[in-house]
C-alpha cells in the first residue's frame, strides 16, 4: 500500500491552514473554568499520526476529583431545577454549535486518535451531534406515570436525577463515547465529572472549549490523568451516585468493587468478539447484496479495528468458503492506508504504542498457533513524516474458534476467519466466546436471517448490515460484555431514580390507630 | 480459586510455570513495588486495554473464586507476585504460557505502570508437550 499526498488532504493541526489548533497545554475544566492540577504535573500527548508530542495535559489525582466532585454538587441543585424544556434547548444548541465546527472537531479527533479523516466527519461527530438532538427529544417526551390504588390513594411516579455522576471514557472514540454517557446524564438532569482515556485527553478540550458557554458552571467537569491516579479516585469517591466506565473486565471488576462499596449503581461496556455470520445464500448472486456483504466482510477495519464491536472473527459457511474468501480478500486489498488527514484513507493508525505492540504480539500468537496467514500480519511503515506513526497492515488469519486470536479482542485491523457446516453449527461456533456485546449476520431468506438474529447471544445483532450505531438503536452486551443499554431512550434508566409520591385523598383516618 | 501452580508443579516435580518475567519487567516490577508496596497482576479480558496484565497494589483488586492463581513471578529482592486469571478465560489461555514483558506506552485501566510511560504487555507461547503433561492438559 502507499501513502500519496493530495489536496484532499486536510492541513496537520500546528500548521497555518488547520482546521483547529490545539492550545500548548490543557488544564481541567471545573466549575466553569480550566483549573491548574494539584500537583502541578502535565503528561505528554503524542499524536499516533506521527508520534510526536502536540499539547501536554493536566495530570489529575484524587484532590483535582474531590474538587470536581464539589463542584458539579453545587450545581446540581439549580440544574436539577430546570425545565426539561430549557436542558433540551441547551442539548440543541449544543449539537448545533458542534455542527458548525464539524471539521474541526474531526480533525482534532483524527489528530488525537489517528483515526481517517473520513470516519471522523461521516460518523464520529456526526453521530455525536445527532446524540445531543436525540437526547433533547427524549427528554422532552418523557413522562412519568400515575397509578389509581383504589378510589381515594394515588402513586405518582416522577423521574428523578440521580445527582452527581461519574464517566470513564475509552480512547477509541473519544468524543462519540463522550457524548454517548454525556447525553443522557445531562438530559436526565445530572451533573457529570468526566475522566477522558490518558492515550486521547485532547479532543474533548477542543469540544469543551466549543461549547463551554452553553452550559451552567460545573454541570460538566473534565479531570484528566491516569486511571491509577485520577480514574481510580473517581469511581471510588463517596460522593458519586453513579459511575459509567467503557473499557475491558478486570477494570470492569475493580469499579464494580469500588461500586459496592459505596452502593450506587455501575453501567459497564466491555468489549467483545464479535461473530460475522455469512450463510451460503449470499453467494446466491453476484450482485450488490453480494458487494455489500463483501464490504461486511471487510468492515473489520473500521477505525483501525478499535471498535468494542469489531467483527473480527468471521463464519463463511463451507459451500462458498472458497469463493466468498477470495473475493473477501480482493476487498480487503483495497482497503487504502495512508495518513489518516488525507480523505482517500480508509484506515489510519491505531490509538498508541503500546496498542501495536499488543497487535503485534497477537500476530505472533497467532501464528504460533498454527493459524494461516492470509493477508498483512505486520507492521506497516508508511515513511515520511508518519514513519514513528502506529500503523498496522489489514490482516487476516484463518483458523480455528478455539485459537487465542479468535477469542480475544485485538483492537486492531485483524480478521480470524473460519468456517462452518450448517445453521447449528454457524450459531454454536457464534456464541463459543466469553462476550456478546455486537454479531453481524448475512442471508437473503429472512426467516434464517432472524432465528440467527435471535439466536445468537448478543445485545446488538446486525442483520444485513454493519457498524451502524443510529441514536434510537439500543446498544450493550451479553454475558461479560456489560451491564446497560447506550444510544436509546431507555439510557435514561440509567441515569434517574424514580421518586413515587403515594397520596391518600380520603377525608377520614385509616381506622388502625 | 483455584491454584494451578502448586498441585501441577508438584505432580511434574520440576519448576515448570505457566508464567514468566522478561528482564525489562522484573527491574521495572522493583521499581515499582518501592512506591506501591507489594504487588500482583490480573489478566484482563474485552474491549480497549483488555488482554492487558493489569498491575495492581496486593488487595486493592478483590480476586475471588471466580479466578484462578496462574503462577507466580519471581524477582529478586521481591515476595513472589501472584498472577491470577478469570476461570472462563482461563479455560481459552490454558495452553499458552504468558510472559509480562514491559513496552513504552501509555496504557489504561488503573494498573500501577500507566503514568511511568510504559505498559506491562503479554507475550505468550505455546506450552510444551512436557508442560502440557504437567499441568494435566493432555
Amino acid at each position: 500500500m502507499t501513502v500519496t499526498s493530495s489536496p484532499s488532504t486536510y492541513a496537520a493541526p500546528g500548521t497555518p491552514d488547520a482546521k483547529v489548533q490545539f492550545k500548548p497545554r490543557y488544564d481541567h475544566f471545573i466549575g466553569g473554568e480550566y483549573v491548574a492540577p494539584a500537583s502541578g504535573q502535565y503528561f505528554e500527548n503524542p499524536s499516533p499520526v506521527n508520534g510526536k508530542v502536540f499539547t501536554e495535559v493536566a495530570r489529575g489525582n484524587a484532590k483535582d476529583i474531590d474538587r470536581a466532585v464539589e463542584s458539579a454538587w453545587r450545581a446540581f441543585d439549580s440544574w436539577k431545577k430546570t425545565t426539561i424544556t430549557q436542558r433540551a434547548i441547551i442539548l440543541n444548541k449544543i449539537a448545533d454549535r458542534m455542527e458548525e465546527n464539524l471539521e474541526m472537531l474531526a480533525v482534532a479527533e483524527t489528530w488525537d486518535n489517528g483515526k481517517p479523516i473520513r470516519e471522523a466527519l461521516a460518523a464520529d461527530v456526526p453521530l455525536a451531534i445527532d446524540h445531543f438532538r436525540y437526547f433533547a427529544g427524549a427528554i422532552r417526551a418523557q413522562e412519568g406515570s400515575t397509578g389509581e390504588i383504589d378510589n381515594d390513594t394515588v402513586a405518582y411516579h416522577f423521574h428523578e436525577p440521580l445527582g452527581v455522576v461519574g464517566q470513564i471514557i475509552p480512547w477509541n472514540f473519544p468524543l462519540l463515547m463522550a457524548v454517548w454517557k454525556l447525553a443522557p446524564a445531562l438530559a436526565a438532569g445530572n451533573c457529570v465529572v468526566l475522566k477522558p482515556a490518558e492515550q486521547t485527553p485532547a479532543s474533548i478540550h477542543v469540544f469543551m472549549d466549543l461549547i463551554k458557554d452553553l452550559l451552567p458552571a460545573g454541570v460538566l467537569n473534565i479531570v484528566n490523568g491516569f486511571g491509577v491516579e485520577a480514574g481510580a479516585p473517581l469511581a471510588a469517591h463517596p460522593n458519586i451516585r453513579k459511575i459509567a466506565f467503557t473499557g475491558e473486565t478486570t477494570t470492569g471488576r475493580l469499579i464494580m468493587q469500588m461500586a459496592s462499596e459505596n452502593l450506587i449503581p455501575v453501567t459497564l461496556e466491555l468489549g467483545g468478539k464479535s461473530p460475522n455470520v455469512f450463510f451460503a445464500d449470499v453467494a446466491d448472486e453476484k450482485d450488490d447484496f453480494y458487494s455489500k456483504a463483501l464490504e461486511g466482510f471487510s468492515f473489520f477495519n473500521l477505525n483501525s479495528g478499535e471498535v468494542c464491536t469489531c467483527p473480527s472473527r468471521a463464519l463463511v459457511q463451507q459451500s462458498i468458503y472458497d469463493g466468498f474468501v477470495a473475493d473477501g480478500l480482493e476487498r480487503v486489498k483495497q482497503v487504502k492506508q495512508g495518513n489518516p488527514l488525507d480523505l482517500g484513507t480508509m484506515i489510519g493508525a491505531q490509538a498508541s504504542n503500546d496498542q501495536l505492540e499488543k497487535i503485534l504480539s497477537y500476530m505472533d500468537i497467532g501464528k504460533q498457533e498454527g493459524a494461516k496467514l492470509l493477508l498483512g500480519g505486520d507492521r506497516a511503515d508508511l515513511g515520511g513524516d508518519l514513519t514513528d506513526g502506529y500503523y498496522v497492515n489489514p490482516t487476516i488469519f484463518e483458523g480455528k474458534n478455539s485459537m487465542r486470536i479468535f477469542q480475544e479482542e485485538i483492537f486492531g485491523p485483524v480478521l480470524s476467519l473460519t468456517s462452518f457446516q450448517d445453521y447449528d453449527d454457524a450459531i454454536k461456533i457464534a456464541n463459543d466466546t466469553l462476550y456478546g456485546l455486537g454479531a453481524g449476520v448475512w442471508s437473503r431468506n429472512g426467516a434464517q436471517l432472524y432465528r440467527a438474529g435471535r439466536d445468537i447471544q448478543a445485545g446488538r445483532v446486525w442483520s444485513n448490515t454493519y457498524h451502524q450505531y443510529p441514536a434510537g438503536a439500543a446498544f450493550g452486551g451479553y454475558k461479560q460484555s456489560g451491564i446497560g443499554r447506550e444510544n436509546h431512550k431507555m439510557m435514561l434508566d440509567h441515569y434517574q431514580q424514580t421518586k413515587n409520591l403515594l397520596v391518600s385523598y380520603a377525608d377520614g383516618p385509616m381506622g388502625f390507630f | 480459586m483455584i491454584d494451578t501452580e502448586s498441585a501441577a508443579v508438584q505432580a511434574a516435580g520440576k519448576a515448570l510455570s505457566r508464567v514468566d518475567v522478561t528482564p525489562a519487567a522484573a527491574s521495572f516490577l522493583v521499581e515499582l513495588t518501592a512506591k506501591h508496596g507489594p504487588l500482583m497482576f490480573h489478566q484482563s479480558g474485552g474491549c480497549c486495554d483488555g488482554s492487558s496484565p493489569m498491575c495492581y497494589p496486593v488487595g486493592f483488586f478483590k480476586v475471588g473464586a471466580v479466578d484462578v492463581h496462574l503462577g507466580d513471578l519471581h524477582v529478586a529482592h521481591l515476595d513472589p507476585i501472584e498472577v491470577f486469571m478469570s476461570r472462563s478465560q482461563y479455560e481459552y489461555w490454558k495452553y499458552t504460557h504468558l510472559t509480562i514483558d514491559v513496552v513504552p506506552g501509555r496504557g489504561a485501566g488503573f494498573s500501577v505502570e500507566s503514568p511511568e510511560g510504559k505498559r506491562f504487555l503479554i507475550r505468550s507461547r505455546m506450552l510444551t508437550d512436557d508442560e502440557l503433561k504437567a499441568f494435566d492438559l493432555i
